[in-house]
């Protein structure tokens, strides 16, 4: 079973969703430069970013998009890293900050380091993005705190097939070619897909 | 403006000559992050701390590096390279705390390339090099089983910046844990041969395992500050851990004393192996030769 579990990381209001600054009349142009419409407009703009190394998932859909506020003229953009090193976030926070400056908001992007992102705060929707391109979603990250168990044989993990759904897939590598996935294989299909291993 | 592909955006006019390939020449990965030192730490402590646990993962990170293109397998490979950018990751973090700690403002790239052997602060562990994969596998059990349980204390360090790279890293280092302690089970009980291996690793590192526990006056005046983990406390969850591994194929840890400092001294005062020479040499000789220069 893929768990859809998916709950919001703190600080996220993913359903307040605000029409484009000047679009389609939805956003009337008296209200151009507005703090109202300066922060819809620049919500809009960060969930849209597209993760360069997953490019189905955006920066909403990883769940790494934590605050949009605004600090005087500026939009303040907070955004918490998945791993360590992972590169992409890099390229997702330079995209981010190109993208603002396009739609004319001066912009800033902030790290927020705590709490920790868990592969948990994926939404439902970046889940259904992840089997739709033949990669699996993380199962329910483990319980954090305390001491760590050791694991002597690989964790055995119920990973469904994205391709036809059987359950059982075998794992065929702990690490893949990003540092968020690890390799498997369906033992009823045989095809061989990568899972984004829950953290 | 946004680009279709990395590969579009970093030939991109505008770019600069910030950067030269994916993921690189981004700023401070602690922007925006609160980086005020806590109430009644002294600045130049917490920098020096940073910089011990930061120069692990950065030294322990390169030797990791030297196995691309050399390992036995493609997906040990993999494994290694992903082993190498979390800990590269964590170095990145904690040297950048550390500039913003003293009030110097050097940036991880100033630590990183612009240090003399002396002022690396690294464990001697992290830095020799590995005879074969028996003995990377044997070190990376002994470094992650050591880092995971610093890391482990480090979640409830009073210094927000620590506390978060304790918490991100136990994720991360559980895994690279869990992956040599199964090659250590699977080399152990495999063929004469690569048992010899793993137990020829082992022998080349106990001497430098004292070492992981001692204590220096910067960590006993921050574990007393509540900031730092106590290495001496550690000793018991690693040995723990390093005997439930070596019990499953019926290995013992070698008796081997302590590989000597200088008058007491080792890598957490900058006195290293003959091994760190060549491994900074080729890590900052680019950085030296043109100094400041971008791509």
């Amino acid at each position: 079973m893929v768990s859809r579990r998916g709950a919001a990381p703190p600080g996220l209001r993913s359903e307040e969703r605000a029409t484009r600054e000047g679009g389609a009349s939805r956003a009337p142009r008296r209200r151009s430069g507005s703090t109202v419409s300066r922060l819809a407009l620049a919500r809009e703009i960060a969930e849209s970013v597209p993760d360069p190394e997953l490019p189905m998932l955006t920066l909403a859909d990883l769940g790494i998009l934590r605050d949009v506020s605004a600090n005087g003229d500026r939009v303040v953009v907070s955004v918490t890293p998945t791993y360590s090193g992972c590169p992409a976030l890099a390229e997702m926070r330079r995209d981010l900050t190109l993208r603002l400056e396009a739609a004319g908001l001066a912009a800033e992007v902030r790290t927020v380091l705590s709490p920790v992102w868990s592969s948990d705060w994926i939404t439902a929707a970046g889940r259904r993005k992840l089997a739709a391109a033949g990669i699996a979603p993380p199962l329910p990250a483990p319980r954090r705190g305390g001491p760590v168990p050791l694991a002597l044989t690989p964790v055995p993990r119920d990973v469904a097939c994205p391709l036809c759904g059987a359950p059982g897939a075998e794992q065929t590598a702990a690490f893949g070619a990003t540092a968020c996935k690890a390799l498997y294989r369906c033992t009823a299909c045989g095809e061989p897909f990568e899972y984004v291993k829950e953290i | 403006m946004p680009f279709d592909t990395a590969y579009e955006a970093i030939t991109e006019e505008a770019d600069a000559g910030h950067r030269w390939a994916f993921g690189t020449g981004f700023a401070d990965p602690l922007d925006g992050v609160d980086t005020t030192v806590p109430h009644g730490v002294e600045g130049a402590d917490l920098s020096a701390y940073c910089l011990m646990l930061g120069d692990d993962a950065l030294i322990m990170s390169h030797r990791l590096q030297q196995w691309l293109a050399r390992a036995p397998e493609l997906e040990e490979e993999t494994a290694l390279a992903n082993i190498a950018l979390d800990l590269l990751g964590q170095a990145r973090l904690l040297l950048s705390r550390a500039g913003a700690a003293d009030g110097s403002g050097r940036g991880e790239d100033d630590y990183a390339f612009g240090r003399a052997e002396r002022e690396v602060r690294n464990v001697r562990l992290a830095e020799v090099a590995d005879a074969d994969f028996g003995g990377l596998i044997a070190r990376l059990l002994v470094f992650s089983t050591w880092r995971l349980a610093l890391l482990a204390r480090l979640r409830d360090s009073r210094d927000p910046v620590l506390a978060a790279v304790g918490a991100r890293g136990v994720s991360e280092v559980a895994y690279h844990r869990d992956y040599a302690a199964q090659w250590t089970v699977r080399l152990a009980g495999g063929t004469d041969y690569s048992r010899a291996r793993i137990e020829a690793g082992l022998a080349a590192i106990a001497p430098l395992t004292p070492e992981l526990f001692a204590v220096t006056d910067v960590e006993r005046r921050l574990v007393a500050a509540g900031v730092a983990a106590d290495p001496a406390a550690l000793r018991e969850e690693f040995d723990a851990v390093i005997g439930t591994v070596l019990a499953e194929e019926d290995l013992a840890w070698p008796d081997a004393p302590a590989l000597a400092g200088v008058a007491g001294q080792a890598g957490r005062h900058g006195i290293h192996t003959e091994a760190m020479g060549y491994l900074l040499a080729e890590l900052q000789s680019i950085a030296r030769s043109h100094p400041g220069a971008t791509w």
